[in-house]
């Protein structure tokens, strides 16, 4: 149910990069959705169909890319795969684990046009 | 987590961003621009600043999350009577309509602002900070955030605060934290509230609902309460009032989950 509050932080954040770089159109946004992460893709991609209306991102294609779980154990200091529900070290059991990846809910890329000016050539410094 | 841009890149991630290369530009006016910051950007850099706010009126921030009706307001009523004579406490209150809790609150003598979010099922930053500006926050040493009952949405939203507190009522269910793992892995303290039903009801093993906790990899200590016997409270008080001493002798305190970013 919050995926539409997250769309219009991520809007407004998309909002900015472009008008930074003077684009006045986002083609396509890309993110990478943990299964941690709380948020639902299907929710996500509806969600943003609504909340880029009257944006500079009215047209763009949003791209959510799912990830998988993998923990470190601090016990065995093994990497293994595990789900939202069990975070258990998959090799020795443990429960004492950091989790490596899983609940990113990132902004990776954003893809403009519409870039008139100098301003163009330099629209790579991170954000 | 970067405490400059609020992303949530990490050794542990990094490759996830690293596959699209760099920025590529072409001359029909298009540019695609890497950015790696997390998804809410725009919260988590309020977040940052809410704080700041919070660090310069040395006061104590805890974030009250758990589902709707599991007592986080009477948990809050029984913890200022038992120690708003010596602590000060004020509260942030959300709730989709009313200003019945913040009233409540009230009614114990303490601060208490209301946030009414209308159909948002959670508390953000923003609305956090908007609430700070109507308090006075050098009157308090403990400020409670009681977020919006819900065991989903309030876990994605930092607000600032130093520590997640997540009830889970007796009633519920000893495997809510399976059921709900994006909320109890935020957890810093685990407080089974209504504990004094356990004596009636025989199918809610606390034993049980600490392994749930533990199976998501979070060693949060797990204490029963009960707000209406004062003396189930006492290890919940003495958690509160040491960690407000650690905080105030210099110990950088965050919840586990901006601290595993930060670490990381």
């Amino acid at each position: 149910m919050h995926e539409f509050a997250i769309c219009q932080d991520l809007l407004s954040q998309v909002s900015r990069i472009a008008d930074e770089r003077g684009a006045t159109r986002v083609d396509r946004i890309v993110a990478i959705i943990g299964p941690l992460s709380g948020i639902e893709i299907p929710l996500l991609e509806r969600a943003f169909s609504v909340a880029r209306c009257g944006t500079v991102a009215a047209d763009a294609v949003l791209e959510a890319e799912p990830c998988d779980i993998l923990v470190h154990c601090r016990q065995c200091a093994a990497t293994s795969g595990a789900t939202a529900g069990n975070l258990t070290c998959r090799q020795c059991g443990d429960w004492r684990v950091d989790l490596k990846q899983g609940d990113e809910m990132l902004l990776r890329t954003v893809e403009l046009s519409g870039i008139t000016g100098t301003e163009a050539a330099n629209g790579s410094e991170h954000v | 987590m970067c405490e400059t841009c609020g992303c949530t890149i990490t050794p542990g991630n990094r490759h996830l961003v690293a596959a699209t290369g760099a920025l590529h530009r072409s001359s029909d006016g298009k540019a695609s621009v890497e950015v790696l910051t997390g998804l809410l950007h725009e919260n988590d850099h309020q977040a940052i600043h809410n704080r700041e706010h919070f660090r310069r009126h040395d006061m104590l921030v805890i974030n009250l999350m758990s589902s709707p009706g599991s007592g986080k307001t009477s948990l809050l009523e029984a913890t200022i009577r038992a120690i708003g004579h010596k602590i000060r406490i004020g509260v942030i209150e959300g709730d989709l309509e009313t200003e019945n809790d913040a009233e409540r609150i009230r009614a114990q003598g303490v601060p208490a602002v209301q946030i009414t979010t209308g159909s948002a099922c959670h508390l953000d930053a923003h609305m956090v900070h908007d609430a700070l500006h109507k308090m006075d926050l050098d009157a308090l040493d403990i400020l409670f955030i009681e977020n919006v009952g819900n065991l989903v949405c309030p876990a994605s939203f930092d607000l600032g605060h130093h520590a997640n507190i997540v009830l889970l009522s007796v009633t519920e269910g000893d495997d809510k934290p399976a059921k709900y793992p994006v909320m109890f892995r935020a957890a810093d303290l685990v407080l089974l509230a209504k504990s004094d039903l356990l004596d009636v009801l025989d199918d809610f093993k606390p034993d049980a609902a600490e392994n749930h906790v533990r199976s998501l990899g979070n060693g949060a200590t797990v204490l029963p309460v009960s707000a209406r016997h004062a003396e189930t409270l006492q290890p919940w008080l003495h958690w509160l009032e040491s960690t407000l001493t650690a905080m105030r002798a210099g110990d950088k305190l965050m919840p586990r989950m901006q601290a595993q970013n930060e670490d990381q």
